[in-house]
């Protein structure tokens, strides 16, 4: 790390480019309207795609007629699943029968359907108007069966099953902990919480829908899939099975995306379907997800129920942590995930940020005829915290204790640390992060004011949440999770071409993380280049050898340091070349301003463009053991339980009397993501996660009726917060830098989601103490704030 | 989400656009704004054959006071105009409509959705539906069997439907005198939303003292409602709050996903109270 001297920036100034809010290369093009997504591509003779899709939850597919819908003007082709004969959709964990049951999912409905918004078949048409008219013709004729709308329909005695093979509706059932001694220890302590809660299914809701554009080109003997992923590799690895292609025969290419945030880091039926489509038909065909099916039969996420207690005693030191963990994970497993996404992410990950020394949990996965689920920024985490949370400031109150000084007292102190859950945790700021949190909001007032507007007869409540994120999951993190496909490193390459440019690609895929402009930060100061020097390649799986994508905050973790990695080793080329030309050991010289520098004598340099001039134009001049080019390739993987980025999150809320309204009047985010890349865009996810936790804790639900309809089929009905419900939100950073990364940083994609709803909920109670009402379940209504508040009304 | 197929035809003047809808009859609908109906047709929920736009006819886009005191709006002003109207086009008197724009929808809404195209969609919960119905608006309609000139009051007949026949052309809403101590206020879980509850007060005020006034709602009945109990309290020099109760008390409102009966009930409560407040404060 020391053979940099420093590198050229934009904005004039010396030193490292790590560390520095530079600002974002995406910008100019994306803010300008010159980016280019899946919906601004056409192609000479496309057509255009959408799906007819089942109206009944549950039932057996009689019949599929589509002689109507062909007759329809502009429409040039249906498809059934029988026309089509695909391979399905299978994920899989390698675990036993009692805890695991795969579902097979059929890229189009064959016999059965099991939501509202399956697909049952493609209508391909001139354009967009014409595939919806011919929608309209399908004639598809259903045994209709009762729906399993909810977790106790489903674990119901003589439920109806929505897969045959799934007992009980369950898809995954495990007990993954259970301390010796943990009843006695219940049974004895001086004081045991409890808390249930349940959380409401919701939308990851890219602005970006999902959509794909498939051709089939000859020259190149490819079908080509342009699609907004996050899993180029994932997706080719599913298009090439489903549709009987060797994988070199299936090119992915990712444009400009709009979001993701996991909705897209599975593999969607549609776009296989498209694709199946395009070869049939030999012409490209594009499919743009409207947002009616976006809201009903995309992926959705989170709908869980926890049933939790925690033993304390009586100075508030936790003793003990049981938990029951139910997640509603709708009618498929999602690929690569499986729906053992939610249990195995709660069960594993629990504890937390606190020394509990014993643990019992048993996580499970239910099926149920609602759209399918999707991992969504923080799985499980912002619901974990949430309750456990809770439950730190339950046991305060019971005990008369102050919930700040409860959670100093367990939070986790002596690094690196060995959790009950066998989880090794590296070292973080907890302990700091929750002092400067609530010492921000003592020196702001608002313990004042609260007292003050209480006084008053308002309602004015603070709370916190602490917690850890574990990021840059390692393939042996993964493996224990026991996925048949196990994500984890990352490979990178680093070419310099003869003007001393350099082209980097990675396998993790921004949708909106900024890698073109972090990881080229990163590449700069590694060969002490100017950063418009440094152009990164995503998104293309004939360009990048091998990815895993973006997702569970990795990219800057693993796929930053296999960038770093290779730019190492290009930048050790170029000094074995330039030490070789002065006859030197390569060790004398270091790299910075775009050249070689030799320590014995600074005045003489090469340039790049001269060492590549050498490389490439004048290659009979390379030493003899050295190969001519310009290029480094490496690859980065973590062989331990990964890094722990932590936060603090503190929240004012006041109540309103007359309508219930939650306002959010100050919110404080204390975060350590390690070495923060480039600080502005760490506070961007910040603020962004914070408004999806801000939207789950007080917003947003897809619900269903007792048929197993959907409420929610446009934003009047779901309730995404807008920048007028969001607060401004003030982030201040602290740096434990990660051991093992290449850059020091940690993962900084989730916090924001995972702090939010349980600071604003512990706020929201707060504010509720002389009501004695607490509100367990999300999201938390204006009505149900109302009715709370009532309460005393009335009583007083 | 994309329109079931139609026919486009631009009107050239209110005549041409009365010829029009005479010769498409039923299978026609007017668009101006299109910021309901749009999205209405979108969804297919609405599938009209033809649609016959009024965008063009500048006739209808006037804002103003005229001898009278009477304020006349053009169906096709948007509410941005009237949300950022100069005082010599919207005086003193009529701050309450100025003041009640900030309520509908979003900016980029405003730029494009019309007073007129507002009432003649007659939603339950429109600001402009129930400002017409609080202040007495008169609604001024052209059409083969001549003008009209309907009182709010008689306008509204339930959700999305009104006593505009379908080939007569909504042309002008008069607010017949100024309603200098009105306010409307309202309660959405967003702003911009549809209201779960609205209100309108408007006062009759000596110097400070309360001799009476108006109270409307929306969202609680499928049209807006005046609501006589709680005037009645306002007439017997009662409290706002004693006002507020009345309101509360009289209306039987809906009880759905967005908000029970007996939480609209004491949202009703508390925006009367509210809206009385401001009114007074205006």
């Amino acid at each position: 790390m020391s053979t940099t001297t420093g590198a050229h920036t934009p904005d004039g100034g010396e030193g490292p480019l790590v560390g520095r809010s530079v600002a974002r290369r995406e910008d100019p093009r994306l803010l300008t309207g010159r980016g280019r997504f899946v919906d601004d591509i056409a192609l000479p003779g496309m057509l255009h795609a959408q799906f007819v899709r089942s109206t009944v939850a549950n039932g057996e597919l009689t019949s599929v007629d589509l002689d109507a819908v062909r007759k329809v003007p502009g429409v040039i082709a249906a498809f059934t699943a029988e026309d089509l004969d695909l391979g399905d959709i299978t994920a899989q964990l390698d675990r036993p029968p009692e805890e695991f049951v795969p579902t097979a999912m059929p890229v189009l409905a064959r016999d059965r359907v099991r939501y509202v918004g399956e697909p049952i078949a493609v209508v391909v048409a001139r354009d967009a108007y014409a595939a919806e008219d011919g929608l309209e013709a399908a004639k598809i004729g259903y045994a209709v069966r009762p729906p399993v709308t909810c977790e106790a329909d489903a674990l119901a005695d003589g439920a109806e099953l929505v897969h045959a093979q799934a007992p009980r509706n369950t898809l995954v059932d495990v007990a993954l902990f259970a301390t010796e001694g943990i009843d006695e220890i219940f049974a004895s302590a001086d004081c045991v919480v409890h808390v249930e809660t349940r959380t409401g299914r919701q939308n990851a809701l890219p602005l970006e829908t999902r959509g794909a554009v498939a051709h089939w080109d000859d020259r190149e003997e490819q079908l080509v899939l342009q699609t907004c992923t996050q899993v180029p590799h994932q997706v080719r690895t599913v298009a090439s099975r489903c549709l009987r292609l060797d994988e070199r025969a299936v090119r992915v290419i990712v444009p400009d995306m709009g979001g993701g945030f996991g909705q897209k880091c599975v593999v969607g039926r549609e776009e296989i379907a498209t694709a199946a489509a395009a070869l049939r038909l030999g012409r490209p065909v594009k499919w743009i997800e409207d947002r009616k099916d976006a809201l009903t039969a995309s992926f959705l996420a989170r709908e869980q129920h926890y049933d939790v207690r925690a033993a304390f005693d009586a100075e508030g030191r936790i003793l003990g942590l049981d938990a029951d963990v139910v997640c509603d994970m709708g009618a498929y497993s999602c690929y690569p995930f499986t729906a053992g996404i939610e249990p195995l992410m709660a069960a594993a990950e629990m504890p937390g940020v606190y020394t509990v020394p014993a643990y019992r949990v048993r996580g499970r996965a239910v099926t149920t005829n609602k759209a399918p689920t999707a991992p969504y920024r923080g799985v499980s985490r912002p619901q974990y915290v949430m309750v456990v949370e809770r439950l730190f400031e339950r046991a305060a109150r019971e005990l008369g204790l102050d919930p700040v000084e409860t959670r100093r007292r367990n939070l986790i102190t002596d690094f690196p640390y060995t959790g009950v859950n066998g989880i090794t945790y590296d070292p973080g700021s907890y302990l700091e992060s929750l002092n400067l949190c609530e010492q921000t909001l003592r020196d702001e007032g608002w313990y004042e004011r609260q007292a003050h507007a209480t006084a008053a007869g308002r309602h004015l409540g603070i709370g916190y949440s602490c917690f850890s994120e574990r990021t840059g999951y390692g393939s042996t993190a993964f493996a224990q999770r026991k996925m048949e496909v196990v994500p984890g490193f990352d490979i990178s390459e680093v070419r310099m071409d003869t003007s001393g440019a350099v082209t980097v690609t990675t396998g993790t895929m921004s949708h909106g993380q900024s890698h073109e402009t972090t990881l080229a930060q990163i590449v700069a100061d590694a060969l002490g280049l100017d950063l418009a020097k440094v152009r990164i390649h995503q998104g293309d799986t004939d360009r990048v050898t091998y990815g895993w994508g973006t997702f569970a905050s990795r990219s800057v973790t693993v796929g930053g340091s296999a960038v770093r990695l290779a730019a190492g080793k290009l930048g050790e080329k170029l000094r074995r070349l330039a030490a070789a030309r002065w006859d030197i050991p390569w060790e004398d010289t270091t790299l910075g301003r775009g050249r070689v520098h030799r320590h014995d004598d600074p005045a003489a340099t090469l340039t790049y463009t001269e060492l590549a001039d050498t490389a490439y134009l004048k290659a009979h001049l390379l030493p003899k053991d050295m190969e001519p080019g310009l290029t480094a390739t490496a690859s980065f993987d973590v062989f331990n339980d990964g890094t722990f980025s932590n936060a603090t999150h503190g929240v004012v809320v006041e109540l309103h009397e007359g309508t219930g309204q939650v306002e959010i009047l100050r919110y404080v985010c204390v975060e350590d993501c390690g070495v923060a890349i480039n600080p502005r865009v760490v506070e961007g996810q910040c603020r962004g996660g914070i408004a999806q936790g801000i939207a789950g804790a007080l917003f947003e639900q897809v619900t269903y009726d007792a048929q197993g309809e959907p409420s929610a089929t446009s934003f009047m009905d779901y309730k995404v917060p807008t920048a007028q419900e969001i607060p401004d939100v003030t982030v201040q950073h602290l740096e434990t830098p990660c051991a093992f990364s290449e850059t020091g940083a940690k993962g900084a994609g989730e916090g924001g989601t995972i702090g939010a709803p349980a600071a604003v909920l512990n706020a929201v109670n707060d504010a509720l103490r002389p009501t004695g009402v607490e509100l367990d379940h999300t999201p938390v209504t204006p009505e149900t704030v109302h009715r709370a508040l009532r309460r005393t009304l009335e009583r007083t | 989400m994309k329109p079931a197929p139609f026919r486009y035809h631009r009107a050239r003047d209110t005549e041409g656009a009365a010829r029009l809808l005479a010769e498409l009859g039923d299978d026609a609908k007017v668009i101006a704004g299109g910021q309901s109906l749009v999205a209405m047709m979108n969804f297919r929920l609405a599938r009209p054959r033809h649609l016959v736009d009024i965008g063009g006819l500048r006739a209808l886009d006037h804002l103003g006071t005229d001898s009278t005191g009477a304020l006349r709006i053009g169906a096709l002003t948007t509410h941005h105009t009237v949300e950022t109207a100069p005082a010599r086009r919207l005086g003193p008197g009529f701050d309450v409509l100025r003041a009640a724009m900030g309520w509908i929808g979003h900016l980029p809404i405003r730029t494009r959705g019309t007073v007129g195209g507002s009432i003649a969609h007659a939603d339950a919960t429109a600001e402009w539906c129930l400002l017409a119905v609080a202040l007495d608006a008169e609604l001024h309609t052209h059409g083969p069997r001549g003008p009209r000139r309907i009182p709010a009051a008689e306008f509204f007949f339930g959700s999305y439907t009104n006593a505009l026949d379908p080939d007569e052309l909504l042309t002008e809403i008069v607010f017949p005198r100024p309603a200098p101590h009105a306010a409307l206020t309202e309660f959405a879980e967003r702003r911009g939303d549809f209201a779960i509850v609205s209100a309108v007060v408007d006062l009759d005020l000596a110097g400070t003292e309360v001799r009476g006034g108006r109270v409307a709602l929306g969202g609680v009945a499928p049209v807006p409602v005046r609501v006589p109990e709680a005037e009645q309290v306002l007439a017997t020099g009662g409290s706002f709050a004693d006002c507020a109760a009345a309101a509360a008390a009289a209306v039987n409102p809906p009880d759905d996903a967005n908000g029970s009966a007996d939480y609209r009930r004491r949202l009703i409560g508390t925006l009367v109270r509210r809206a009385c407040e401001e009114a007074r404060a205006r």
